[in-house]
């Protein structure tokens, strides 16, 4: 079992969790991610890692719940557990991998730009702060739908210059995050290497905005998984032509060689599936009153 | 016909019962309910303890079969078991998933002239005996002190950890996943091999012995090899990780929606126990489906998809003959009514606009000259496409070896293939470092698997034993 330290309700409908998993906490570096199961009967959910403490030997990770299974989280307080917690999975982000003195003089001469929409901020959020750990600053764009659902925001202020922008203006610039780069680039920021991380269609859309500038981009794809460790081919995507499995030969891929619409139309598939289920979880038998039509039971 | 002992009724087996085609093929229940105390003695009494056991030759892991189906005549059910598990300890899971006719029953004398004796039902009879009435494998009494660490809880690394435990040594196995048995768990259903009553069981024998299991590490991420000897204190490791990959064809359409690998719709189903209404992971299985493929994870993925509502094609390039699926799967499999379309190679996936898999385009094949394997390679009849209508689509083309390992582990040899390099008995190219089963040899069986584990428990003894 791993025991919940703490949890809270962050913005909107984000939580917030520090999970005890020395293991996981030992190795884990930004980029990677980690698998959770609740209970026996549970779905096994990719997450991505927010924070970790070595010497603590914690995790902490942040979700949107969406499912069946990662509503039932919302309910878990500190003391609770989960059941299973494995990890890290994932290659690390390929500008975390070095310490070494040429590697970090390598990016300091980089401008990097992370892009980051919705709960994607909380995996570029390890990122930024392992390169302000190694003296590198960089520019973070955190987008949400409206001021609620910014996520973040101060505790990536503390490690990169941050830029807020919200589609409905509410808050911050107003615009998507693919306006706001324009914008930074037009206010004369310049960028060589960009990552980013957030819904599919917004993931999409940045590259295209990038490839335009000539950026290098790096995005992290979140397919469906099951196992997580390269045994069931479920996260499958197409990258420059190649079959590429997300869980090992990723989550982190060349932007501008994905297949975006093949990877949303794989991510629809259970859809209905899930819709069905969540219904269920949530009305219980209120909803089947025997009528025996929907299917919804089955 | 007369017998060598001169009694007809001794040249065939005594029937084994299962469950109706019909009914299993709408419930994931054991198929074969094996044989009662009367019949596995009666069938026993066929052995002819011969001077020169070609059976146990036959074993890859030796078990002394005329010497426990003697105990069974006896009616000593006890020391029966006794006698396995010296050699074996997953009894009760060989039994009913080892291929008896390429192995043990391939050599017996009794299938020269009738039915080879029905070994593989026996053993399984001992050892569902043993655990219904309570009878262990017998523990070390001297501990050795020293630290064996094994990756992967599947077959390969049940037998190397339970044979280490014997000889007294402090073993942990690290795995992956949430729950220990590996492709015990993940591949083969709950229809041939149950989880709870048999593979539990035979994991807990295991832990009994003293073996400790750590689920959750993936060891190349959680750990490294590296790591577990220099600073957990583990004099020797064995890499029983298995071959993870699936494999897919590279034809157009198979990334559409209802294109599964059989490991996937296998781990669905078996791990996450999604044929269960009161399991949260979903599985789809369409209303037709086909599979691709005719090993035993064809047949698995086949049945399941057929319990699951589908009506089931398979499709195999070569002829029935070549079908390396166990020659009971595929029985049980026609029995149940899944059509087999064999000489037939898919050629695309086709898909409706929203991407949803609506049939498969394949084409006939015949049989050439014979490949490097000796077999008869299948080549396309030319103009024979042809389109089965379906929305599911299976692969189970085999497996490649996952990469995890050898990737976070400096100067593991590997081969050509990705398979770890390693001798017969298990040495690889590190000291203190075994290997064996699907990681070594690429996608085999579960008795092979066991035979390597085997083979390296008896090389890692003898190796810290000179330390």
């Amino acid at each position: 079992m791993y025991k919940i330290l703490e949890a809270r309700n962050l913005a909107g409908p984000n939580y917030e969790m520090i999970v005890e998993a020395p293991r996981v906490a030992a190795r884990c570096l930004p980029g990677q991610f980690v698998i959770v199961k609740i209970d026996e009967k549970a779905e096994r959910i990719p997450l991505t890692i927010t924070d970790y403490d070595r010497e603590k030997g914690t995790i902490e990770i942040v979700f949107q719940p969406i499912g069946v299974s990662t509503s039932k989280y919302r309910e878990l307080k500190a003391g609770d557990s989960f059941m299973d917690f494995v990890g890290p999975l994932g290659k690390p982000s390929d500008l975390c991998l070095s310490e070494e003195p040429e590697a970090i003089e390598a990016l300091k001469k980089k401008k990097i730009v992370f892009v980051a929409g919705g709960v994607g901020a909380a995996p570029i959020y390890p990122q930024a702060k392992w390169l302000y750990e190694h003296g590198i600053m960089s520019d973070v764009i955190i987008g949400a739908r409206n001021q609620e659902l910014v996520l973040l925001e101060e505790r990536m202020s503390k490690v990169a210059n941050v830029y807020v922008t919200t589609d409905d203006g509410s808050y911050g610039r107003s615009g998507m995050v693919t306006k706001c780069l324009e914008d930074l680039i037009a206010e004369g920021h310049s960028y060589d290497h960009c990552v980013c991380i957030g819904p599919m269609i917004m993931m999409k859309f940045v590259c295209l905005t990038t490839k335009k500038y000539g950026i290098h981009t790096i995005v992290s794809m979140n397919p469906i998984m099951v196992d997580g460790t390269g045994m069931c081919g479920a996260c499958r995507l197409m990258v420059d032509g190649e079959v590429k499995f997300a869980c090992v030969d990723g989550p982190e891929f060349d932007g501008h060689l994905v297949d975006f619409d093949l990877a949303m139309k794989r991510l629809s598939l259970y859809k209905t599936h899930e819709g069905e289920a969540f219904l269920k979880w949530k009305e219980g038998k209120t909803h089947h009153g025997g009528c025996g039509e929907c299917g919804g039971d089955r | 016909m007369a017998d060598v002992k001169g009694n007809s009724s001794m040249s065939t087996r005594v029937p084994v019962r299962e469950q109706d085609p019909k009914v299993r093929a709408a419930n994931f229940d054991e198929v074969c309910l094996g044989y009662n105390e009367e019949e596995a003695v009666q069938e026993a009494e066929r052995c002819l303890h011969c001077k020169k056991p070609q059976c146990v030759a036959g074993c890859p892991v030796n078990i002394d079969i005329p010497e426990f189906i003697h105990a069974l005549k006896e009616r000593e059910f006890g020391s029966a078991y006794d006698v396995i598990s010296q050699s074996s300890s997953l009894p009760a899971i060989c039994g009913r998933v080892c291929p008896q006719e390429r192995q043990c029953e391939g050599k017996c004398i009794r299938g020269i002239k009738g039915d080879a004796v029905a070994i593989g039902k026996l053993e399984r009879f001992v050892a569902d005996w043993a655990k219904a009435n309570g009878r262990k494998m017998k523990c070390a009494l001297h501990k050795t002190g020293k630290k064996v660490a094994v990756i992967g809880s599947g077959p390969a690394g049940l037998t190397c950890a339970g044979d280490l435990a014997k000889k007294g040594y402090d073993v942990t196995i690290f795995e992956a996943l949430h729950k220990a048995g590996g492709v015990l768990v993940y591949g083969i259903p709950e229809f041939r091999l149950p989880k709870d009553e048999v593979v539990a069981k035979e994991i807990e024998n295991v832990q009994c012995l003293g073996v400790k299991i750590e689920t959750n590490v993936i060891i190349g991420r959680s750990v490294t090899i590296e790591d577990l000897m220099k600073k957990e204190g583990f004099e020797a490791v064995f890499i029983g990780s298995g071959a993870g990959l699936p494999m897919f064809m590279n034809i157009p359409g198979e990334q559409s929606k209802g294109v599964f690998s059989a490991n996937e719709f296998l781990t669905r189903n078996n791990l996450m126990k999604a044929y269960r209404d009161d399991y949260d992971t979903p599985i789809i299985s369409g209303k037709k489906a086909v599979v691709v493929g005719g090993g035993n994870v064809a047949m698995d993925a086949a049945r399941t998809a057929l319990r699951l509502g589908a009506e089931v094609h398979i499709v195999y390039r070569r002829s029935e003959a070549e079908l390396p699926a166990r020659a009971e799967e595929v029985h049980h499999a026609k029995e149940e009514g899944i059509v087999f379309d064999l000489l037939t190679n898919p050629v695309r996936i086709l898909a409706d606009d929203q991407d949803n898999v609506t049939g498969i385009e394949c084409v006939r094949m015949e049989l050439g000259e014979p490949d490097a394997s000796g077999r008869r390679s299948p080549v396309p009849v030319e103009g024979s496409e042809f389109t089965i209508d379906c929305d599911t689509v299976i692969m189970a083309l085999g497996t490649r070896p996952n990469p995890l390992i050898s990737s976070t582990t400096d100067g593991l040899e590997m081969n050509r293939k990705q398979c770890i390099v390693a001798t017969e008995e298990g040495q690889t190219s590190l000291e203190g470092v075994f290997a064996g089963g699907d990681a070594v040899s690429g996608a085999a069986t579960v008795i092979l698997a066991m035979g390597a584990g085997k083979k390296a428990a008896q090389a890692i003894d003898e190796y810290l034993k000179t330390r």
